[in-house]
């Protein structure tokens, strides 16, 4: 199981938009490239990529939630 | 009524600015500050602070109800909104008044007028202030565009009356072009909105972004003067100068005058900033809006004409007649500001907040740093990245680039990543010194390497 931090302070999103699902569900496939999420630091919206491959287990942070920069975003197996 | 107790809506190095010329006043100020916020310069400074609400801006420094109900309990007898957030909010303006306190500002008709691009326009034709001319409304034949376009003057633009955001903007050089053109600006507007209406307006080569301070109060109102802010990455000004060395000084004359003209027919009460596209090959200048607010570069115009802007807000707002008769505002000198946003300039400007470690900032006769910061100081993420602005005022120009290159030398800000190094490159281009730039010349620059090509030089 490998953790993906937060590269960044700021609120993180699980959604490209508010009115669309989840970048990434349990069971998805996952590419080192791959967005698995936004964070938006200071009014600009960062994409966090995966950097690593396997299969998504979920998010760890909540959509909305502020977060702190290496703060655990997601799980991947 | 003088103001006694100054509620101040806003946060960053504004609060700490308005806190700053309400104390020279006598005033008492209270500082609203977010949960996020509770630690930031203008809590540390202010008489007294409240929190007003959650990190999140729609749910504190954006809520008009719990902003007013703040106020209010505090005892406050005015609200200054600073810039951004609810400054430009009429309801807000509103909601301040029915509560009984005074508004730092113009009258919420005025704030709603002046904010709705049509309205302004219209407003600015009726003060015989030059608008970028346009058809009227939309174009259905070619005949009539070309009749249009005679009178508006090539070359034009033509864009499509139901489309946004720079889709479908073609510009035609001459009469030849725009029958070429005009057919296909339709057929596309018809395919991608259905509706092939089209519209003309006069396109404003190389504009450079030229504005005007005015002060009004209510009846009469003065200019103080002009300032450039071509110099802009995606819209957002990143240095700013007072005055406009690329005028004459008839047409500066004419600008500043049609400025007073447009603040007294509308009545205008407060601080206010009417901005123009100037058209150097023509000598042109044209209105495009009005911001009923402070500014962030209203520092250039306060050091080349010794007013404090804040200072007469607070007045006008507590009910004094202007002070300032236009014949006393003489600026003196050329005075240069630069925004130091918490951005990595070697990584696309990307945002880096961060604890602020060592702080050293220069001083010395010319050079002012407005800021936000102390050692310590932890920025928060939730708002935007301006951390403070630098800035100097030199007998001409050329010497206020050169005080600018040393003042920037002198500061340093540990811990987080800065705009100083775009700043110190730019006071190094032939092009910013010989002043030779508009709006669109600073994107081209950095994708050029402008940037990236001074960082390497100072690191050999």
């Amino acid at each position: 199981m490998t953790e993906i931090p937060s590269p960044l302070p700021g609120t993180f999103y699980q959604k490209p938009a508010p009115d669309q699902p989840p970048f990434k569900a349990t069971g998805d496939a996952v590419a080192a490239d791959d967005t698995i999420g936004l964070v938006e630091v200071m009014k600009t919206f960062i994409e966090v990529k995966a950097e690593v491959t396997g299969s998504f287990a979920g998010y760890i942070a909540e959509d909305a939630a502020p977060v702190q920069a290496g703060d655990p975003l997601a799980k991947v197996k | 009524m003088p103001i006694r107790r100054l509620f101040i809506a806003n946060r960053g190095e504004i609060a700490v600015r308005i806190i700053r010329a309400a104390r020279a006043l006598g005033i008492e100020t209270i500082q609203a500050h977010s949960e996020a916020d509770a630690d930031m310069l203008a809590v540390r400074l202010a008489d007294r602070a409240i929190c007003i609400g959650p990190a999140k801006a729609a749910d504190s420094y954006l809520n008009i109800a719990a902003v007013v109900a703040a106020a209010k309990d505090a005892g406050a007898d005015a609200v200054h909104p600073g810039y951004g957030f609810l400054a430009e909010s009429a309801p807000f303006a509103g909601a301040v008044r029915a509560a009984g306190m005074a508004f730092v500002g113009p009258a919420a008709e005025i704030i709603d007028a002046m904010g709705d691009k049509v309205a302004a326009r219209s407003a600015a034709i009726l003060a015989g202030v030059p608008v970028v001319p346009g058809s009227i409304g939309r174009i259905d034949d070619i005949e009539r565009a070309a009749q249009v376009a005679a009178e508006v003057g090539y070359p034009v633009m033509i864009k499509a009356a139901a489309g946004g955001g720079g889709r479908g903007i073609r510009v035609a050089e001459t009469e030849e072009d725009l029958r070429r053109l005009a057919p296909q600006a339709r057929a596309e507007a018809e395919a991608a909105f259905g509706d092939g209406g089209i519209y003309l307006e006069r396109a404003v080569r190389a504009p450079r972004h030229i504005e005007v301070q005015v002060l009004g109060d209510g009846t009469d109102a003065v200019h103080c003067h002009e300032r450039e802010c071509s110099l802009q990455r995606r819209r957002q000004k990143v240095w700013e100068e007072a005055g406009a060395t690329c005028l004459t000084e008839a047409t500066r004359a004419a600008l500043c005058a049609s400025a007073v003209a447009l603040a007294k027919s509308v009545g205008y009460s407060g601080a206010g900033t009417l901005e123009y596209l100037y058209e150097e090959a023509s000598d042109s200048f044209f209105f495009i809006e009005m911001n009923t607010r402070i500014q962030v570069e209203h520092p250039v115009t306060e050091m080349t004409t010794g007013i404090d802007l804040i200072e007469e807000m607070l007045r006008i707002a507590g009910g004094e007649p202007l002070r300032l008769r236009q014949s006393e505002i003489r600026p003196q000198g050329h005075a240069i500001e630069v925004r130091i946003n918490a951005e990595d300039p070697a990584r696309q400007f990307l945002p880096f907040p961060g604890r602020v470690g060592a702080l050293q900032i220069p001083e010395g006769a010319g050079i002012r740093f407005d800021h936000m910061l102390y050692e310590g100081y932890q920025i928060p993420p939730f708002y935007d990245s301006l951390l403070g602005k630098l800035i100097v005022h030199a007998p001409t120009r050329a010497e206020a680039i050169a005080k600018l290159s040393g003042a920037l030398s002198g500061l340093s800000i540990d811990g987080v990543k800065t705009t100083i190094p775009l700043h110190q490159a730019l006071a190094a281009d032939a092009e910013v010194r010989a002043g030779r730039f508009h709006t669109q010349w600073l994107e081209p620059w950095l994708a050029g390497g402008g940037l990236t090509r001074h960082l390497e030089q100072e690191a050999v």
